[in-house]
């Protein structure tokens, strides 16, 4: 079997593969519009739209005024008509002026009408930290898209999945919150636009790593810091399994179960806090499901609990290698 | 080059900024008359069509009758709660009535009055407020949005329709009703902007009832009046008496006329006073008097307009007790229909958060459809 770097496909971003989905999405179906601040002219501040205002022209992809209530309500009204709008919000803490929209009505809405009125919305929020950002522009905020029912959650983690995860939202009928891990906006891999991998749908995880000591459970930006603390961990004597979820709602149970039922002892890592964060929930279904095959009880390694730290101070608050790694020892190997 | 140079810079010291710094919009035209708009009790009622008068006559008794027996209803149990519109029949009557078959009405909790006048079957308008479900109809079909109950959270919604409608070429004006109290909130702000940047096909119309619950507007605003609001967006303000039927019907219908013409939007302030408390939960002598309220009854929506139309010759007992008659058969089948006990499946509770369920709620579906065969073992 050959890989595709090995069949000459040049290494593309995340950011391309985003691109590139908002792009062919647009051009297979008339009803989806892209909208937000700056993402027409300037197309993007991380310049995923780039190019898509050229294409498709202004009614398609739309400066909106400054006001993120504004953007989601409008296109509330734009998906009731039949439209199939992309929004944009800027940074992760700027979404937060348009939850009374997301909850109170893109949330509900199909709910509300008995499944006359769906919601086909996709509203993209490059989240986490990572970059030396401000207090405002690092947040994790899933948690509190997790909590509302009628959402569905995403978070790719690889180029492939950018583009893969970002189509099928785009083409659900449900409203998809499409968190992008900023800092992986600009890793790379081989993958090619004009034929892009296939991948698994919404709500199923892939086992990026297959191990037999333990299983990291992650997503989004920390799935390459576990990579990095299993291969770490093979010097210590631990061959650890990374199960990427992709999709926190709906959550691939039956993946995750069935690796922790095979190595007996799991770890969940996320850069999101970990009072009532989703690791919380992880952790409380893997333990109910693998009780009698667990080892140890579930661990959590977890951003702190604590407002996102200034850019100088957050290599202490994100998890790291060495924090998944000291978390991996307490799995009660000695028993 | 330093300020002394740019153009503009001379005696004054001023600089002329760049163009995009220009107002773009004459200020002036925007301004809404100090004194709200009224056409009955004036020599401008000469003019109207007595037989759309007697069809607005009609719809007014009928709508105060709907009133009234919505309220019994929450006295009898089954309604859990109701909004009145007992004095503003005029505006959710006029809201209704001036929109055409492919147009969208955007109602809020309290504007059930302007969806039956639409057409909607009252048992279905008030299904949200009975209880059974939170909109009992298909909001696409008939082209109303749900009774809406986070305030003005609906506006920005009918912008949406309205834009996307232009966007794709159809004629279609969207008209989204709101409170006074409604227009404190950051949803109306965004609304009224995104509208007129846009140039959105939209009427957004306040009904300014004196109240928010039991604040009055002079705790809400400090604007001169809320139409004035619409100078700020860049569109035309309107004040019309919110009682008086022929006015609204006039201002809404430029209003619709201009939207669809590709005027844009325009901010409609009504001026009418709410005569029953926020709901049958409310108190309103804990916050005015009762002479406040016998004050507006002079200025009653029907009275004014029974009193143009008899006085006129336009309608008389016969014309008056076929409206009342007409009101009865819709209240006795609307006291009907409510008597009957509504159908509930529980399970319908999970068929609809998603397109297709999650594990997550078909587990859970399972868990209550147990506990159902459970309670019909027992």
């Amino acid at each position: 079997m050959t890989t595709v770097a090995e069949q000459g496909v040049k290494p593309a971003t995340m950011a391309q593969a985003l691109t590139r989905a908002m792009r062919d999405a647009m051009a297979e179906d008339p009803t989806v519009h892209v909208m937000g601040e700056d993402v027409g002219t300037l197309g993007g501040v991380f310049r995923i739209t780039d190019g898509l205002a050229k294409e498709f022209g202004e009614d398609r992809v739309t400066d909106t005024p400054l006001a993120e209530a504004g953007i989601l309500g409008t296109a509330v009204g734009m998906a009731m008509y039949g439209l199939r709008p992309v929004v944009e919000m800027q940074f992760d803490a700027f979404a937060y002026p348009a939850f009374e929209q997301l909850i109170s009505h893109v949330a509900k809405m199909r709910n509300r009408t008995r499944g006359a009125m769906p919601m086909p919305i996709t509203i993209r929020v490059p989240y986490g930290g990572g970059i030396g950002g401000v207090e405002h522009h690092c947040d994790s905020s899933e948690a509190y898209y997790t909590a509302t029912p009628g959402l569905t959650v995403v978070t790719p983690a690889t180029v492939e999945d950018a583009y893969g995860l970002l189509r099928e939202s785009i083409a659900s009928d449900d409203p998809v919150v499409f968190l992008e891990p900023k800092r992986l906006y600009w890793s790379k891999s081989p993958w090619s636009p004009e034929a892009p991998t296939a991948v698994p749908g919404i709500g199923k995880a892939l086992v990026r790593r297959a191990g037999t000591s333990a299983t990291l459970i992650t997503y989004g930006p920390s799935l390459p810091v576990c990579l990095e603390a299993a291969e770490a961990a093979r010097e210590e004597g631990w061959d650890l399994e990374v199960v990427d979820l992709r999709s926190l709602v709906p959550f691939d149970e039956e993946t995750v179960v069935a690796s922790v039922r095979r190595t007996g002892r799991a770890v969940v890592v996320h850069e999101a806090g970990g009072f009532g964060g989703p690791g919380a929930e992880i952790a409380a279904r893997v333990t109910e499901r693998c009780f009698h095959h667990l080892e140890a009880p579930v661990l959590r390694v977890t951003g702190f609990d604590i407002p996102y730290p200034p850019p100088m101070l957050e290599k202490h608050h994100l998890p790291g290698v060495e924090r998944i790694l000291d978390a991996v020892a307490r799995l009660q190997w000695e028993n | 080059m330093t300020v002394q140079e740019l153009p503009g810079a001379g005696a004054s010291h001023r600089v002329t900024p760049p163009p995009a710094w220009r107002p773009r919009t004459e200020a002036a035209p925007l301004l809404p008359d100090p004194e709200p708009y009224r056409v009955l009790g004036t020599a401008a009622a000469e003019h109207l069509d007595p037989a759309l008068m007697r069809r607005y006559y009609a719809e007014l008794v009928r709508g105060r009758r709907y009133n009234a027996q919505a309220t019994a209803l929450t006295r009898q149990g089954r309604l859990a709660v109701y909004p009145s519109t007992v004095g503003q029949e005029a505006a959710e009557i006029a809201a209704a009535l001036v929109l055409e078959e492919q147009d969208w009405l955007f109602p809020s909790y309290r504007d059930t009055l302007a969806a039956v006048a639409r057409g909607l079957d009252p048992v279905q308008a008030l299904t949200l407020l009975r209880g059974d479900w939170h909109t009992g109809y298909d909001p696409r079909e008939h082209r109303i949005a749900p009774l809406c109950t986070p305030l003005a959270t609906q506006l920005p919604h009918a912008v949406g329709v309205a834009h996307a409608a232009r966007l794709r070429g159809d004629d279609v004006v969207a008209l989204a009703m709101v409170g006074d109290g409604g227009t404190s909130e950051g949803d109306f702000h965004e609304a009224l902007n995104f509208a007129a940047v846009w140039q959105a096909p939209v009427v957004f119309l306040v009904q300014n009832n004196g109240f928010a619950i039991s604040v009055p507007l002079a705790k809400q605003t400090a604007a001169p009046t809320l139409a004035h609001k619409a100078v700020g967006y860049g569109m035309p303000g309107r004040l019309v008496d919110g009682n008086d039927v022929a006015a609204l019907h006039e201002v809404l219908t430029e209003a619709v006329k201009r939207a669809r013409s590709g005027g844009g939007p325009t901010l409609i302030e009504a001026v009418t006073y709410r005569m029953e408390a926020h709901t049958n939960a409310d108190d309103a002598t804990r916050y005015r008097s009762d002479s406040e309220v016998e004050a507006w009854k002079a200025h009653d929506p029907v009275g004014l307009l029974e009193r143009e139309l008899t006085g006129r010759g336009w309608l008389d007992e016969a014309g008056m007790q076929e409206a009342r008659d007409a009101a009865e058969a819709m209240a006795a089948d609307l006291r009907e229909r409510m008597n009957a006990e509504p159908v509930l499946n529980p399970m319908d509770l999970f068929a609809h958060v998603y397109a297709e369920q999650t594990g997550r709620l078909r587990e859970q579906a399972a868990m209550l459809r147990a506990e159902l065969e459970a309670e019909d073992d027992a």
